[in-house]
């Protein structure tokens, strides 16, 4: 059985929608991690959720990468999967865990909306249930999602195939260079996203698109094609 | 160093705190003799009429709050509905009008915050929110910045406590320009047995002090609510508070892990009037005196007088009395969430609320006078003037059909508000099932294999403003067919009441005529009030605002497979009109948009109608009928089919039988709904509706890309998005500044 780890902090706000997602999918309900936290249980995957650490007063995410948690984080990131959603995402860069950084959207505003994602790289187990250049729908729901990296960076995330999720159609609502959604590290162990496919994994939400991301993420995805 | 609470008692200062000369006699008999300063801030605050409804209390009785599924109706800090398997919505609506338009972020942000507390003090988790917004002029210098800052403010403070704003309301008139609404929303979910009430129990007990430090901010904002507006309001800024979500939201989880825990006997929010205002309702509720010791108040400005810690609005916070062999375990989840936790009191049986500081008495008054002896009105009202009825061959036909409904459903009332919803987290909790745009927003119930709640929030102002008493039956109804329209029965509602100054027996004589209205509509629709708000005083430099009874609904819908949403449609279904031809174009968008004008009477609604035409509907959704739903309100039959057509990327054709063609597409008569069917139902269902006695026309048919109605309308689904998507974006500069971008 798939074990799952969710962190919260102070201020997460998608965790309960996260919960939820990780219960209905695996079956089991993830273990919850604290801020405080300096260990962190065994697991395959550990998830940072949506959401205002810290009120994201100081920088989005800039407070919660200095938790003690984020230690742990740090030394699992060594081998464990480890998945970070829009706040998560700005925390796994701010702790540097994942390069680049996420900007005010361009419009200077929050926006919540339906975008379409292509997938650019499904080497990965994380999209491993997703064909390369599938385009997905998927909702965002930030203020700060606009992704930057200098030029060297940025070279080398294309060269590495590190771009995880491009948004495509013309539906980039922040402003991110090259359309970038989500990226992967180096080693493609760790993900960070600023969509929120937890919120479309079921006929309730009016459409399933998030969902193929955890179950590949779990290794899941054997049982789904057979 | 030591604070001085001392200050000499002169005229100017009563009438400063807003209290005439009767009250100032009535205060003088009950406090015994002359009162201090701390308690003159104390009698004024409680009195006002923002805390007190002195002028509309009389009226407010009138309303019908009882129903079998209402737990507590209106005097808790939100209404309290079953829906079922021991679960029960608990919700409010509040005003912020005041505050946001002297500073519109922190105004509508804190109006966002107060609304969750009322929530969550119940014990409830916050599921979903609303904004009714109605803003001045767009031509005005003003208007633009208010409504980036009120949307900014509102999408602030919700979006960082997480809760899905699902629905509202964004209009705009120029009776609003001096003077703003900002009513927000917020619904909750909790166990039947686990609502916690303001109603404190025993003596001897800690009164503890709970959440963010108090502060300066918001220092007479009750009395600033209740008053009106002149060209000096900038002074009053000091007088608006700083929101603070993050805190709110720590502030959430803390208080249900407490409430959890079983260490709460009472709770209550601080909002209007703060500390005073929450003790003095736990005390007087419970019959019990309150001790307190400033000395004890986190305060995070320094030499704070008694005063101002007594009238402080500072936000993020709560009033508790607590079990006091579990003072540690509830410590320990403040401390947890890095809040502020301290005992600031206890409970006594004096009946009395004593204050000290510094060592001294400040404030020793009598509780129970207080809180229920306010003074209450019954203000001198007029009866307000009536309209005759005019037949539509008395207002001119456009020149063009097609010309006419892209002006409308481009006007600034009609046009598409994606702008603004964009800006609010829509989807958080991952329970949403209907964003705004529709009918009415729906949350399924979390943990419930198939219940679904429906929000609506609903007023006509220019109907109210024609015809007070139709127009308030016209809020309740129009909210009662937009939850029915997604397949909802209606429950129950809140009213928040937004009005001129009550001193003026015509304004009065609007308050006293649709509370009327409102209380006749809702014993009708079976729609209890079980909570609401009301705003007076909404005036500047002597205009008031339109009048505003703002209407929020909630229903229950039983199986959300079975929902109706307003474009689940597919090509070659049959569109059916419930009800009839449209007739009434007075105070119609129609007469406002394309003839410039905005006379005459409101739709009359008839009330058994009303309700005999939404069962039917209801019916029909339930027995899975219905493919799409939508009500009729502004801008008539043509508006609504457009309406249709856009959200389902789908056109219509349609061919109905009209006497006059402008008030049968644009007539804003009432009671009316578009229901699309399976073609290969059509049939049974107009046999149905024939058995059921509803009157109903099928007009038309589902098919691509065009909306075409007899040879009046025949514009391409495109063409009407385009239109009704832009207006929103070009007004806010938004377009201007994408294309400068590429």
């Amino acid at each position: 059985m798939p074990r799952t780890t969710i962190v919260q902090f102070p201020g997460s706000n998608r965790d309960r929608d996260m919960i939820a997602a990780i219960a209905k999918i695996s079956g089991i309900s993830p273990t919850l991690a604290w801020h405080t936290d300096t260990s962190l249980p065994d697991s395959d995957l550990i998830i940072i959720p949506g959401g205002f650490s810290h009120g994201d007063y100081l920088r989005s995410g800039a407070i919660a990468a200095r938790a003690p948690v984020m230690k742990a984080i740090a030394a699992a990131a060594g081998g464990v999967r480890i998945l970070g959603v829009c706040n998560g995402f700005q925390t796994l860069t701010e702790a540097g865990l994942l390069p680049g950084a996420l900007m005010r959207n361009a419009r200077l505003t929050f926006v919540c909306k339906e975008v379409k994602l292509q997938v650019a790289n499904a080497t990965n187990a994380f999209t491993a249930g997703y064909r390369d250049g599938e385009v997905i729908r998927c909702p965002v729901a930030h203020h700060d999602g606009n992704y930057f990296a200098d030029q060297k960076t940025l070279k080398s995330i294309e060269d590495n195939n590190q771009v995880a999720f491009r948004y495509a159609e013309g539906t980039n609502p922040n402003g991110s260079i090259n359309d970038i959604a989500g990226i992967f590290n180096e080693q493609g162990n760790v993900l960070g996203m600023m969509p929120h496919p937890e919120n479309l994994i079921e006929p309730a939400h009016g459409g399933q698109d998030g969902r193929r991301l955890f179950e590949g993420a779990l290794n899941m995805l054997e049982t789904e094609s057979a | 160093m030591t604070v001085n609470n001392t200050h000499p008692i002169t005229s100017e200062l009563i009438s400063s705190h807003g209290i005439n000369d009767e009250e100032y006699a009535r205060i003088l008999e009950l406090t015994g003799r002359e009162p201090t300063f701390t308690e003159l801030g104390i009698w004024s605050a409680m009195w006002n009429e923002h805390c007190s409804y002195k002028s509309s209390k009389k009226w407010l009785k009138t309303l019908p709050t009882e129903g079998h599924r209402v737990v507590y109706g209106p005097g808790e800090n939100a209404g309290v509905v079953d829906i079922g398997d021991d679960d029960v919505v608990v919700f409010k609506m509040e005003s912020h009008n005041h505050p946001s338009f002297i500073e519109p972020y922190q105004g509508a942000a804190t109006g966002v915050g107060g609304i969750l507390r009322d929530v969550f003090t119940m014990g409830a988790r916050p599921i979903a929110a609303m904004n009714a917004l109605r803003f001045g002029d767009p031509g005005h210098a003003k208007t633009r910045h208010l409504v980036a800052g009120v949307v900014s403010g509102v999408g602030g403070y919700g979006n960082s406590f997480g809760v899905p704003t699902v629905g509202g309301e964004v209009n705009f008139h120029p009776r609003y320009n001096g003077n703003i609404l900002v009513n927000a929303f917020a619904a909750g979910l909790a166990k039947r047995d686990a609502i916690y009430i303001s109603k404190a129990e025993g003596v001897g007990l800690p009164v503890v002090y709970l959440g963010a430090k108090t502060g300066r901010d918001g220092v007479g904002g009750a009395t600033m609510a209740s008053a009106e507006f002149d060209d000096s309001i900038d002074e009053k800024r000091p007088t608006v508070q700083v929101g603070d979500p993050f805190t709110e939201k720590c502030l959430l989880e803390a208080c249900l892990e407490l409430m959890a825990s079983g260490a709460v006997i009472a709770i209550q929010d601080m909002g209007a009037a703060g500390l005073t205002c929450s003790a003095v309702e736990m005390g007087a509720r419970g019959d019990l005196g309150i001790r307190l010791n400033l000395d004890d108040v986190p305060v995070r400005e320094e030499n704070m007088t008694a005063y101002e810690m007594m009238l402080s609005e500072s936000q993020e916070r709560m009033l508790m009395v607590l079990r006091p062999e579990m003072e540690d375990q509830a410590k320990a989840i403040f401390t947890k969430w890095d809040l502020d936790f301290a005992i600031v009191g206890l409970t006594t049986d004096d009946l009395r609320f004593s204050i000290h500081h510094q060592g001294e008495e400040v404030a020793n008054l009598p509780i129970k006078q207080l809180g229920d002896e306010a003074p209450e009105y019954d203000r001198p009202w007029v009866e307000p003037g009536t309209h005759s009825q005019q037949e539509p061959h008395l207002f001119a036909p456009p020149h063009d059909y097609n010309t006419a409904l892209l002006k409308l459903i481009g006007s600034p009332d009609l046009c598409s508000r994606r702008w603004v919803w964009e800006q609010y987290d829509t989807l958080i909790q991952g329970n949403t099932m209907q964003l705004p745009g529709g009918d009415a927003g729906v949350v399924r119930v979390d943990g419930h294999p198939s219940k679904a709640l429906a929000f609506s929030s609903d007023v006509t102002p220019r109907y109210v403003e024609a015809d007070p008493f139709e127009g308030g039956k016209q809020a309740v109804a129009e909210c009662y067919r937009n939850l029915i329209a997604t397949g909802a029965e209606p429950l129950a509602a809140t009213d928040n009441l937004n009005f001129g100054n009550p001193e003026k027996p015509e304004i009065m004589g609007q308050l006293v005529a649709s509370i009327r209205g409102i209380g006749e509509a809702c014993q009708a629709l079976g729609m209890p009030i079980v909570s609401g708000n009301v705003s007076l005083y909404n005036e500047t430099n002597g205009e008031a605002i339109l009048p505003t009874p703002t209407i929020g609904g909630v229903g229950l819908i039983d199986e959300h497979e079975r929902m109706t949403r307003i474009g689940s449609m597919q090509a070659g279904d049959a569109v059916f009109l419930i009800g009839t031809e449209g007739t009434h174009l007075a105070r119609s968008i129609y007469q406002r948009e394309i003839l410039g004008e905005e006379t005459g009477p409101a739709p009359l609604v008839d009330l058994l109608m009303e309700k005999a035409r939404g069962e039917f509907v209801l019916a029909a959704i339930r027995a899975d009928y219905a493919s799409a739903v939508h009500d009729i309100s502004d801008g008539g039959l043509a508006v609504a089919l457009a309406e249709m057509c856009m959200a389902a990327d789908l056109g219509m054709k349609c061919l109905i039988d009209v006497t006059y063609p402008h008030s049968a597409l644009f007539g804003e008569d009432q009671a009316r709904y578009i229901m699309t069917i399976n073609s290969e139902w059509a049939g049974m269902f107009a046999a149905n509706s024939e058995g059921a006695g509803v009157s109903f026309a099928q007009i038309g048919q589902v098919a691509e890309e065009r909306l075409i109605i007899n040879d009046l309308i025949d514009i391409s689904v495109g063409d009407l998005k385009t239109v009704h998507e832009s207006w929103f974006p070009d007004y806010m500069g938004e377009t201007a500044l994408a294309e400068a971008a590429e």
